[in-house]
């Protein structure tokens, strides 16, 4: 077994796999994130609250309903896309044609609204919420012992993320979807309904943020401020990834989960700040973000 | 004539009573907590309305007094919270600042209240130094500190066979000070500690940290950390397989609603310290009643407990001296008289600002022992007042070396 910096390997291996697993969420989550803005220019602070809705969702169908994870993971990124979309037919649509900071206002006003709601209800230390029984226990790699739950993680949001970006980016509908962004009154001509494949798109980013949310439950605690703890560092991931690039987002989404794993070895004081220390370095040199396209 | 004398009396009477009664002693109250993150659970709206109780049974009306009450959130900021109490202070006539969660804030506002001479009641925070170091003759520390936890929990574990430690550590003041007091009491009885990682406040994913624990081979790991910290590392502990290895978490300061939050099934078995449990006695159990009438379906901290006991106490000190305006005063009066409330029973405040009281080691129970909502803990021992807290000899407070 060698050393690296005083680390040995071994250990250097798991820090690195649990760096994934993080990265996997942030992917997730910035992945929803890029949907929206890149096809609604709208930048949704309501995210983290929708990823916290999905948690909390997730809770309440096992408690009141009885219904378990599974049926979660189906059902609640549905329920909660569709409130989404009630939000979009309610607000977002009169502010898109705006200046970005009408809707980022707007979404962060809702966002501490709906922050507030749940606190005001449920409490602020959270509710429990287990694993689900064919994903307790772990196996032991030799260096490290993985949880059944986190390697479910990351080879379902690789999944989720490789399907999202193939939709978007090799599909008609997806072709149709960025047709509508660079020039809506042009596809409109073409007898599209623009303002409902809107609609629908963001409740797609919603329902993405909601189904990280179901997947947190069993790790995380599940409480009102979960989102607004997650969502600063998931912006970030956005701005390095480059506004709006899918691509980008999920590559960096891994990249940053990584990086701030290995911080958390090697100096772990300053883990919860090296995102933003590398998100100011990237706008310095590249302001449009590593995967941002030049307007 | 005699007929007019006695009616000019009865008169001189009536006018000097109406006087009383509309001037009344003003008292204002101020409770300091977080409302809306970590702490607020712990402390937060079930701390005012314990506030509230305490004024509604010490009925100020009937001593002549006429109490306000108002609320802010120092949203775990010490720079908030210095900013809030200074305010409070200079411009709202706010006499007594209680609760304050969160060690950095509560050091922040012991400061600004010496200057400004008047009363802090710390119940929420836990830096033992606010009866050490940073000791204030403005200045009382209520509920608990780092000191009775490392001393409670510390002991009992180290004592049962935990002899390596490993500590994973809120990154700020409080953390530090647990981490400090709980090696403290590991090495004097005879255990060793291997290691410790710093975690940033409000950290969501633990594993990292809990891959070092176990690669650094520690019986036990010293959580010292509080409220969604503590809740989100046991809850990751049990998913990487710790208590299977063979390592045990000693929740260093774990509150009733961590517990519940955690859920029985994931928190069993977990060894933590407290000086209040709603399920005591009769006492504490119709008090919680009451309590649950503004907080239905939640059951009170220890650190709400003692903002009711603290602010209790405070408005018979200042009964006693008929004013509020005198800060250092009105401390050392709520030094003089005795304590005694239905939650803490008897006890007493020490010259270095330390109110003493017993503290309780309990165990959670299995969800299979629980009965009924809220049957959280099974006591495992009783710590007497006089062994539960540091001993002023050790405090190295200023006051306290002053006055020898």
């Amino acid at each position: 077994m060698f050393e690296i910096f005083g680390v040995p390997s071994q250990a250097l291996f798991g820090q690195l796999l649990i760096g994934l697993i993080n990265g996997s969420f942030y992917a997730l989550l910035s992945l929803g994130l890029a949907v929206i803005f890149g096809m609604l220019n709208v930048i949704n602070f309501t995210h983290g609250a929708q990823y916290m809705m999905g948690a909390f969702a997730a809770y309440l169908l096992l408690q009141y309903l009885g219904l378990n994870y599974w049926v979660a993971l189906v059902v609640v990124p549905l329920l909660v896309g569709a409130s989404g979309m009630l939000v979009e037919r309610l607000f977002l649509q009169y502010v898109r044609q705006l200046d970005h900071l009408y809707g980022l206002i707007l979404t962060f006003g809702l966002a501490l609204v709906i922050e507030g709601l749940f606190r005001n209800y449920f409490g602020s230390s959270g509710e429990p919420y287990q694993p689900p029984d064919l994903l307790q226990g772990g196996q032991n790699l030799g260096f490290m012992f993985l949880p059944n739950y986190r390697a479910w993680v990351i080879v379902f949001s690789l999944v989720v993320c490789f399907v999202t970006w193939f939709v978007i980016e090799r599909t008609r509908l997806g072709s149709y979807l960025r047709a509508a962004t660079e020039n809506p009154a042009l596809v409109r001509a073409f007898g599209i309904n623009v303002p409902r494949m809107v609609t629908l798109t963001y409740g797609f980013g919603v329902g993405l943020a909601a189904l990280a949310g179901v997947m947190a439950a069993p790790i995380y605690n599940v409480s009102p401020q979960m989102g607004s703890d997650v969502i600063i560092v998931v912006f970030a991931v956005v701005v390095i990834g480059g506004m709006g690039s899918i691509l980008g987002a999920i590559i960096t989404g891994f990249a940053l989960g990584i990086i701030e794993g290995l911080t958390k070895v090697f100096f772990p004081e300053a883990s919860s700040t090296v995102i933003f220390v590398i998100m100011a370095i990237v706008l310095l040199i590249r302001p449009t973000g590593l995967f941002g396209r030049t307007a | 004539m005699r007929v007019a004398a006695s009616l000019a009396f009865a008169l001189a009477a009536i006018f000097a009573n109406a006087a009383q009664a509309q001037n009344p002693i003003p008292v204002k109250i101020g409770v300091l907590t977080d409302m809306s993150s970590l702490y607020a659970d712990d402390t937060g709206p079930g701390s005012v309305a314990a506030a509230k109780l305490a004024i509604q049974d010490f009925n100020p009306a009937a001593h002549g007094m006429k109490v306000d009450l108002v609320v802010a959130d120092h949203q775990n900021k010490p720079d908030v919270g210095a900013s809030i109490a200074r305010q409070w202070f200079d411009v709202d006539h706010v006499d007594m600042i209680v609760d304050v969660p969160n060690s950095a804030v509560a050091l922040a506002v012991s400061d600004v209240t010496r200057q400004k001479n008047k009363v802090f009641l710390v119940s929420g925070a836990a830096i033992s130094d606010l009866t050490g170091p940073k000791c204030s003759p403005n200045t009382i520390h209520w509920t608990y500190d780092t000191w009775m936890l490392a001393n409670g929990t510390g002991k009992s574990v180290v004592k049962t066979g935990g002899k390596t430690w490993f500590f994973i550590t809120a990154d700020y003041a409080f953390g530090h000070a647990l981490q400090r007091d709980t090696s403290a009491v590991v090495e004097a009885n005879g255990g060793k500690v291997l290691g410790s990682v710093n975690v940033p406040l409000n950290n969501q994913d633990f594993s990292s940290f809990l891959l070092q624990a176990q690669q650094s081979k520690a019986q036990i790991i010293g959580l010292a950390n509080a409220g969604g910290d503590t809740i989100n590392s046991i809850k990751q502990g049990a998913e990487f397989g710790i208590t299977a290895g063979g390592q045990h978490f000693a929740g260093l300061l774990v509150f009733l609603p961590d517990v519940e939050a955690l859920g029985l099934k994931a928190a069993q078995g977990l060894v933590l310290t407290e000086t209040f449990y709603w399920d005591m006695n009769d006492a504490t159990r119709a008090w919680t009643k009451r309590w649950q009438v503004s907080r239905p379906g939640k059951f009170p901290s220890m650190n709400q407990a003692g903002v009711y006991s603290a602010t209790l106490h405070y408005l018979k000190a200042v009964a006693a001296l008929k004013s509020a305006a005198d800060g250092k005063a009105v401390v050392a009066e709520m030094k003089k008289l005795p304590t005694n409330d239905p939650l803490f029973g008897k006890g007493m405040i020490r010259a270095d600002g330390r109110k003493i009281h017993p503290a309780y080691l309990f165990q959670v129970k299995s969800p299979a022992e629980s009965k009924y909502p809220g049957d959280d803990y099974i006591l495992k021992a009783t710590i007497p007042a006089d062994e539960a807290f540091r001993p002023m000899s050790q405090d190295n407070c200023p006051l306290v070396n002053a006055a020898k």
